[in-house]
């Protein structure tokens, strides 16, 4: 076994992304500036050329990106040596976690997790997948005076009545950028930008005057559908 | 059914297993012979005396909340079978009000969903609600961590209860769990006639009788709620709370809230998800 990475490079439609500081604009031209951008990244898989599969055991799986924690970048974990064509991850957490035991939530996942950070729903027992906060002229004035937009993405299924799923899994060809090489006494990286501007723009242009605030909705499935386009494989440094 | 008052007295009234006359008897997890299995993993949470008494402590631990003011047990009230008696929404930290009336702390652990809505669907998850919202305990988790790991005592029952001093969410939520699944309604009139052991007057008999018919459908025996999301048919609430629909997104689960059990109802007052109703006698005299 040896240890492999994948890097998640948060970018701004092309620019970096900088949080409070700069001011991006959508594609129906509302200008916003971003707070807190934060995902779960869980269940990586590779698979080599031969079609095999390795799943990284479910308990080493879980990981939340964090801008504002440049620690968090990096999804660490270990492989068998070997070439790796093809990754793929969920954005968020998957059903069965989301259900488990709290004893098996522990670390990123526990629902404990902070207050204005946290990732967990505890009304309605669940994970947030993806946040993204900020501020926009275009937003209307909340309750605490400021123009805020929050768009927390979340929803597993539902336990004991069906409701929005908005687990999302990604999968990457990586022969085109760079296959990922897993040896012994080095660490493979998997390097994505990921362009947190398609949170708002896709198949679904958002707009902030009239979504200000997305959470727990039937209008969260477009954004999480918008957000499977954000990744993209940059390259892999072997 | 709004207009009319039915009398049903079957003397539904039961002593709390986990009252304090009931814990120098203690015995662990007791299941009633006229119950189901229930739904709760206890075989995950094996209740011990030592962890039962540290989810009492916990229970009435006004730590739990910002300013220390307000404890699970302010509006689980265990003489009015652990509901804010007075109090038609509940009342928190800061006397902010929230939108709806306290549920018992009783029978849970034959309760597959929490919450007027059944937005919880598992106890140990469930107090993490009142501790993070605003208008009840306005509190984060890490700083009740932090709190108890700091008192003298808390590391201590950690280590009685868990074999650990050390303090974690899930200890946490376990230990509280406890507690509130010892809190067994089973030994009432009622029990002790389907038991075999004593029988009904006949002015019980006659509304045991009509309680078959009117109610049982939806407050099922024993537990008297079948436990599902349902509209009983009183108008929207004024705060127009949508209930259940809130947590599936369906719009014909609009108005439905969970089936409440009539035990210990003469003690539960106000009644309905937003205490609008002040007396039984709104909607029936006794039970
Ligand atoms: C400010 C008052 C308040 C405080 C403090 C409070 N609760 Fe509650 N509790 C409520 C209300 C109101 C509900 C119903 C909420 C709903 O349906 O949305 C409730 C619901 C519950 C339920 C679900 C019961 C059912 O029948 O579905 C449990 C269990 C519970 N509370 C336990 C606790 C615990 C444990 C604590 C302490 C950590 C606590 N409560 C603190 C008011 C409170
Ligand atoms: C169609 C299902 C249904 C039937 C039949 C029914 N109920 Fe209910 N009952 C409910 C629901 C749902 C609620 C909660 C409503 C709410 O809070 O909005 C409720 C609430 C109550 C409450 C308030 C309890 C509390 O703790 O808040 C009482 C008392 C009650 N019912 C008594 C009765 C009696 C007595 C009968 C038979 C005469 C009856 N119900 C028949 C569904 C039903």
């Amino acid at each position: 076994m040896t240890e492999m990475t994948i890097e998640f490079d948060n970018i701004m439609g092309g620019q970096n992304l900088f949080l409070n500081a700069v001011t991006y604009t959508n594609a129906i031209g509302e200008p916003f500036t971003v707070s807190l951008a934060q995902y779960y990244i869980s269940n990586i898989k590779l698979r080599k050329a031969d079609g095999t599969e390795y799943t990284v055991p479910q308990d080493s799986s879980y990981f939340l990106i964090k801008e504002s924690d440049p620690a968090t970048r990096f999804a660490r974990f270990k492989v068998p040596v070997g070439n790796y064509h093809q990754l793929s991850f969920i954005v968020g957490v998957d059903s069965l976690r989301s259900t488990m035991d709290i004893t098996k939530r522990t670390g990123v996942l526990d629902p404990a997790g902070g207050m204005d950070d946290g990732m967990y729903w505890g009304w309605n027992s669940g994970y947030i997948f993806l946040k993204l906060e900020g501020t926009s002229a275009m937003a209307p004035v909340d309750p605490s005076g400021q123009r805020k937009y929050r768009f927390h993405i979340g929803g597993f299924g539902g336990y004991s009545a069906p409701t929005i799923n908005n687990i999302k899994t990604i999968t990457t060809d990586l022969t085109a950028s760079g296959i990922a090489q897993a040896r012994t006494g080095r660490t493979a990286n998997i390097h994505y930008l990921v362009d947190l501007m398609k949170v708002l723009n896709g198949t679904t242009n958002v707009s902030i005057a009239a979504n200000p605030s997305v959470m727990f909705s039937d209008y969260s499935v477009n954004i999480a559908n918008n957000y499977t386009g954000m990744f993209y494989h940059d390259h892999t440094e072997n | 059914m709004n207009k009319k008052y039915w009398i049903v007295i079957i003397g539904l009234f039961g002593v709390l297993a986990c009252s304090k006359e009931m814990i120098d008897r203690f015995a662990g997890f007791q299941q009633p012979v006229n119950f189901p299995e229930p739904v709760y993993n206890i075989a995950g949470n094996e209740v011990t005396k030592e962890a039962f008494e540290l989810g009492r402590k916990l229970f009435y631990e006004p730590r739990l909340s910002r300013n220390n003011t307000v404890s699970c047990g302010s509006c689980h009230i265990q003489s009015s079978a652990f509901t804010q008696h007075g109090h038609d929404v509940s009342h928190g930290i800061d006397d902010r009000l929230g939108r709806r009336n306290s549920p018992p702390i009783m029978n849970l652990a034959w309760m597959p969903a929490f919450m007027w809505d059944g937005g919880v669907f598992d106890l140990d998850l469930q107090p993490i609600v009142p501790i993070t919202a605003h208008e009840e305990m306005d509190e984060t988790i890490p700083n009740i961590l932090n709190k108890l790991r700091s008192h003298t005592d808390y590391p201590g029952l950690y280590q009685k209860a868990f074999g650990s001093s050390e303090i974690t969410t899930a200890t946490t939520m376990k230990a509280l769990s406890q507690f509130m699944i010892m809190c067994i309604s089973s030994d009432s009139k009622y029990d002790s006639v389907m038991r075999g052991k004593s029988s009904f007057t006949v002015e019980e008999q006659a509304g045991y009788t009509l309680f078959k018919q009117k109610c049982n459908s939806c407050h099922s025996e024993p537990l008297f709620t079948d436990n599902a999301f349902r509209n009983n048919g009183i108008a929207i609430g004024l705060n127009n709370d949508e209930g259940r629909s809130e947590v599936t997104l369906n719009p014909l689960d609009r108005y439905k809230f969970k089936v409440p059990s009539l035990r210990n109802v003469q003690f539960t007052a106000p009644y309905m998800h937003d205490g609008r109703f002040l007396y039984s006698g709104s909607r029936v005299r006794s039970l």
